[in-house]
C-alpha cells in the first residue's frame, strides 16, 4: 500500500468516564471509497468527527498525510445525516462554503457554477435553500464540502433518510468525487450501498475496530461472530 | 372632537410648535436607539453565539432590565447629572442630550435581549454547519447576523417603540422645556395636567400615526432588502 | 467612553450659542401662560434665553440645592426660607401674588359660601365630612391646603378626602366629576373651562393671599450657575419692565397675578383687591 493518507494511533475518546472509543490503531489508504460499518453507538460517527479535526480525541494522534488532523481541517469536507442550509439562495450556500475556506473571490463564481453541475442542481440555484427537498439538500451538503476541492471528504450516513432513487442519485455523486481522486470515507447502514460503492471497509463495534480491508474480500470472506452478528442484522 | 380637529389641523398647517416638538422626539428617540443598537446588537449576537463566564447572569439581567420603569431610569440618570451628582460638571442636565441618554439606557436592555433572542436559533441551526465548514468565528457571527437580521430589525423596533413613548425619563431629565427640551410624550402630559384632555388625546392620536408611519417605513425597507439577500460573504 | 459623548453631543445637536438661564418655576405660575408672556420681553431686552422647568415648589427647591437651576419662583413661605436657611439661596424678593379660592359643588353642602373665614369655612367641610380633592403632591397649593387644615384644628382623613397626586388641572377635573370641594389658585380655575358642577364658594382674605418669590441660587454654593443673568433677570422681574409686565398680562379679561408693586392706573381686578387687605 502507498503511504496511507489517514493515521490512527492509541486513539481513544472517553465521555464522563467512559472510553466510548479506542484505543484505535488505524490506516486508511490515500485513494478510492472506505465504508465504515457498524451497529447504531459503535462509534462510527465519532470516528468520523474525529478524523476530520472538529472533535480532538483524549488520547492518541491522529496525522493526515503526516500533519495532525487539527491543523488540515480546511483540506476536508463533511457530510451530516442532516445538514442545515443557511437562510439563503443555494447558490449562496456554495458560496459560503468557498468562502469559509478564505477561496480568493475572483473563481468563486466558476467554482460554484462547477459544483451545481454535479449536484444537478442548476435549475435551483436561485432558490432558497430551505426549499430543496431532502435528497437535494443532501446533494448541495455533498457539494459544499466539494467545492473547495478538498482533499478528503467524510460523510456520515448521508443518505439515511432519503429514499431509494435519491439514495442512488446521492452515490453517483460520490463515486464521482472518488474519481476525480478525493478520498471518501462514509460510514453507511446501506450494506447494498457499500458493496456497490466501496474500495475498502472497516467495520466498528463497540468502540473498536472488529474488521478491515479489501470490500472484494470482505464481503466473500467469513467473518468473526459479532460482525457476522451485525452483517445479518441481529445486532 | 373640537380638540382632534385642532390637533390635525396643526399637523397638516405645519405649525411650528408641534413641528419642532414632533422634530424633538424622534432625533432624541432616533438617536437613543441608533446608540443603544451600537451597544445592544452586537453584546446581544455575544450573548447568543459565546459562552464564557457570567454569560447566564448577563442574560437574566438584560431581561429583568426590559421592564424598568422609564421613571426609574430618569430618576438615576438626574442623580447622575445633577450639578451634584458624579457627572454634574458635564452640564447636560436640562438638554437634550441628557434625554438620549436616559432613552439609550432604558432600551439597551430590549435591543439587547431581544437581538439575542433573534440571533440564538439562526446561530443552533448554524453551529453544525460552522464546525464542519471551520468557519473563522467573526465570519461565523456576520453571517448569523445577516441572516437574523429580520429579528434584529424588530428589536430595534421595539425599542424605538419604547423611546417614543415613554415620558417619565425625559421629564426628569429634560425639564420639559418649552423650545428646549419639550417632545410629544411631555406635552401630552402637560396638557392633561392643565385639565385639556382633548387636545392631549389628540396629540396622542398624532404620536400614534407617527410611531405606524416609522414601522410601515420599517417594513418597506424589509422588503426592499429582502432583494439584497445575499451579503457579502 | 468619549466617543460615546461625542456621538451623543453629534445627535443632540448644539443649541444656538446664546447666554443661557435655567428657572424653575412652579406649575402654577407656568401653566397659567404669565411666563410666557414676560420672558420674551426679557429675552428681547438682554438676549438671554430663559429655559423654565416647571414643577412643584418643593421639587423646584430640591433641585436648586442640587445645583441644577439658577433662579426660582415658587409660593410656599416655610420652604423658602429652609432653603435660605440653609444657604442655597443668595437673595430672596417679594415677587408678585395672587390668592386662593375655596371651589365647590353649587349646593354647597358644608355651607362655605357663608363661613367667615377659610379656616372655618374647612372647619364646616370637615365636620359634615362632604367630599373634598387634595392635589397631595405637596406643591405650594397643597401645602397652604395643609396649613388652612390646622388652622381649622383638624386632619383630614377618612372616605370623603381624596389625595389625587396631580397638578391644578388634573386634579380640577377630578372634583368636577366627583362634585367635591377643592382649593385652588384663581389662575388656574379662571382658565379652566370643564367645570360641570363646580362654582367659586369663597374668596378674599388674607389667609388666601398666594404670595409668589423669587430666590436667585447661591452661587457661593454652588460656583456654576449663571449668577450674572440671575442677578439681571431678579432685577429686571422685580422692577418696572417686569413689574409691569406682570400686571398686563390678563386671560379671559381677568388680571390674574398682582405684582408687588402696585401699578398706577391699573385696573385692579379681583386678584389684587382681595391681595390688598
Amino acid at each position: 500500500m502507498s503511504a496511507p493518507i489517514l493515521t490512527l494511533r492509541n486513539v481513544s475518546y472517553i465521555v464522563r468516564g467512559a472510553r466510548l472509543l479506542g484505543p484505535l490503531n488505524l490506516t486508511l489508504s490515500s485513494t478510492g471509497i472506505t465504508c465504515i460499518l457498524g451497529p447504531n453507538g459503535a462509534g462510527k460517527s465519532l470516528f468520523l468527527q474525529l478524523a476530520h479535526g472538529m472533535l480532538n480525541p483524549d488520547s492518541g494522534q491522529i496525522l493526515w498525510d503526516g500533519a495532525p488532523a487539527a491543523q488540515t481541517r480546511q483540506s476536508r469536507g463533511f457530510v451530516f445525516q442532516s445538514t442545515p442550509v443557511l437562510r439563503r439562495s443555494v447558490r449562496a450556500n456554495l458560496a459560503f462554503s468557498l468562502a469559509a475556506r478564505l477561496s480568493p473571490r475572483k473563481g468563486r463564481a466558476a467554482l460554484v457554477d462547477q459544483a451545481l453541475n454535479a449536484a444537478r442542481l442548476q435549475s435551483q440555484a436561485q432558490q432558497p435553500a430551505a426549499a430543496l427537498s431532502g435528497g437535494e439538500r443532501q446533494r448541495l451538503a455533498l457539494a459544499q464540502a466539494m467545492v473547495a476541492q478538498p482533499r478528503a471528504i467524510l460523510l456520515d450516513e448521508p443518505g439515511a433518510s432519503l429514499d431509494p432513487a435519491s439514495r442512488r442519485a446521492l452515490e453517483d455523486m460520490v463515486r464521482q468525487a472518488a474519481d476525480t481522486g478525493t478520498k471518501v470515507i462514509m460510514a453507511t447502514h446501506d450494506l447494498a450501498a457499500a458493496r456497490r460503492l466501496a474500495d475498502d471497509v472497516v467495520v466498528f463495534v463497540n468502540g473498536a475496530v472488529a474488521a478491515q480491508g479489501p470490500a472484494a474480500e470482505f464481503f466473500t470472506a467469513e467473518h468473526p461472530a459479532a460482525v457476522a452478528d451485525y452483517m445479518e442484522g441481529r445486532l | 372632537m373640537d380638540a382632534m380637529a385642532t390637533a390635525f389641523g396643526m399637523l397638516i398647517g405645519f405649525d411650528p410648535t408641534l413641528w419642532s416638538v414632533i422634530g424633538l422626539s424622534l432625533r432624541v428617540s432616533l438617536s437613543a436607539v441608533l446608540i443603544a443598537t451600537l451597544i445592544g446588537a452586537p453584546l446581544g449576537a455575544i450573548l447568543a453565539t459565546r459562552r464564557f463566564v457570567g454569560r447566564q447572569a448577563l442574560i437574566v439581567v438584560s431581561g429583568a432590565f426590559m421592564a424598568l420603569p422609564p421613571v426609574v431610569v430618569g430618576l438615576a440618570v438626574y442623580l447622575l447629572l445633577s450639578r451634584a451628582g458624579p457627572l454634574g460638571s458635564l452640564g447636560l442636565l436640562f438638554t437634550p442630550s441628557a434625554m438620549i441618554v436616559a432613552q439609550t439606557l432604558l432600551i439597551l436592555p430590549i435591543i439587547t435581549a431581544l437581538t439575542r433572542q433573534a440571533v440564538a436559533p439562526v446561530y443552533r441551526d448554524y453551529s453544525g454547519l460552522f464546525k464542519a465548514h471551520d468557519v473563522a468565528p467573526m465570519m461565523a457571527l456576520r453571517i448569523t447576523l445577516w441572516d437574523a437580521r429580520f429579528g434584529v430589525a424588530t428589536a430595534l423596533l421595539a425599542g424605538f417603540g419604547r423611546a417614543i413613548s415613554e415620558v417619565g425619563a425625559v421629564q426628569i431629565v429634560g425639564g420639559n422645556i418649552a423650545g428646549v427640551t419639550r417632545v410629544m410624550t411631555t406635552t401630552i402630559a402637560l396638557e392633561t395636567s392643565k385639565g385639556n384632555l382633548e387636545l392631549a388625546l389628540a396629540l396622542g392620536m398624532v404620536l400614534i400615526l407617527l410611531a405606524l408611519l416609522i414601522n410601515l417605513a420599517i417594513i418597506g425597507l424589509g422588503r426592499i432588502g429582502q432583494r439584497f439577500e445575499e451579503a457579502r460573504l | 467612553m468619549r466617543l460615546l459623548a461625542l456621538l451623543i453631543a453629534l445627535c443632540a445637536a448644539p443649541l444656538a450659542a446664546q447666554e443661557r438661564l435655567v428657572l424653575g418655576a412652579t406649575t402654577t405660575t407656568e401653566n397659567s401662560g404669565l411666563l410666557g408672556f414676560i420672558l420674551p420681553q426679557f429675552s428681547a431686552e438682554t438676549g438671554i434665553r430663559v429655559d423654565v422647568v416647571a414643577l412643584g415648589t418643593r421639587q423646584v427647591l430640591a433641585m436648586a440645592a442640587n445645583g441644577d437651576l439658577d433662579v426660582v419662583i415658587v409660593h410656599h413661605r416655610p420652604s423658602e426660607d429652609t432653603f435660605m436657611a440653609a444657604g442655597d439661596g443668595d437673595a430672596r424678593f417679594d415677587l408678585m401674588f395672587n390668592d386662593f379660592v375655596i371651589i365647590g359643588p353649587s349646593d354647597d353642602p358644608a355651607q362655605v359660601a357663608t363661613a367667615n373665614t377659610p379656616a372655618q369655612a374647612f372647619a364646616r367641610i370637615g365636620a359634615v365630612g362632604a367630599k373634598f380633592v387634595s392635589r397631595g403632591d405637596e406643591s405650594g397649593t397643597h401645602l397652604r391646603e395643609l396649613s388652612l387644615w390646622q388652622a381649622a384644628g383638624l386632619t383630614p382623613d377618612g372616605r370623603w378626602y381624596s389625595e389625587v397626586g396631580s397638578g391644578m388641572g388634573a386634579s380640577l377635573n377630578i372634583a368636577a366629576a366627583l362634585s367635591t370641594y377643592i382649593l385652588s389658585d384663581r389662575s388656574t380655575w379662571l382658565s379652566f373651562s370643564n367645570r360641570a358642577d363646580l362654582t367659586l364658594l369663597y374668596e378674599g382674605g388674607p389667609e388666601l393671599r398666594n404670595t409668589y418669590a423669587l430666590i436667585t441660587v447661591s452661587a457661593a454654593r454652588h460656583p456654576h450657575i449663571n449668577a450674572r443673568a440671575a442677578h439681571l433677570f431678579a432685577q429686571w422681574m422685580t422692577g418696572p419692565a417686569g413689574q409691569a409686565a406682570i400686571a398686563n398680562y390678563r386671560l379671559n379679561d381677568e388680571t390674574l397675578f398682582c405684582p408687588i408693586t402696585p401699578q398706577a392706573g391699573q385696573q385692579q381686578g379681583k386678584t389684587c383687591a382681595a391681595g390688598q387687605n
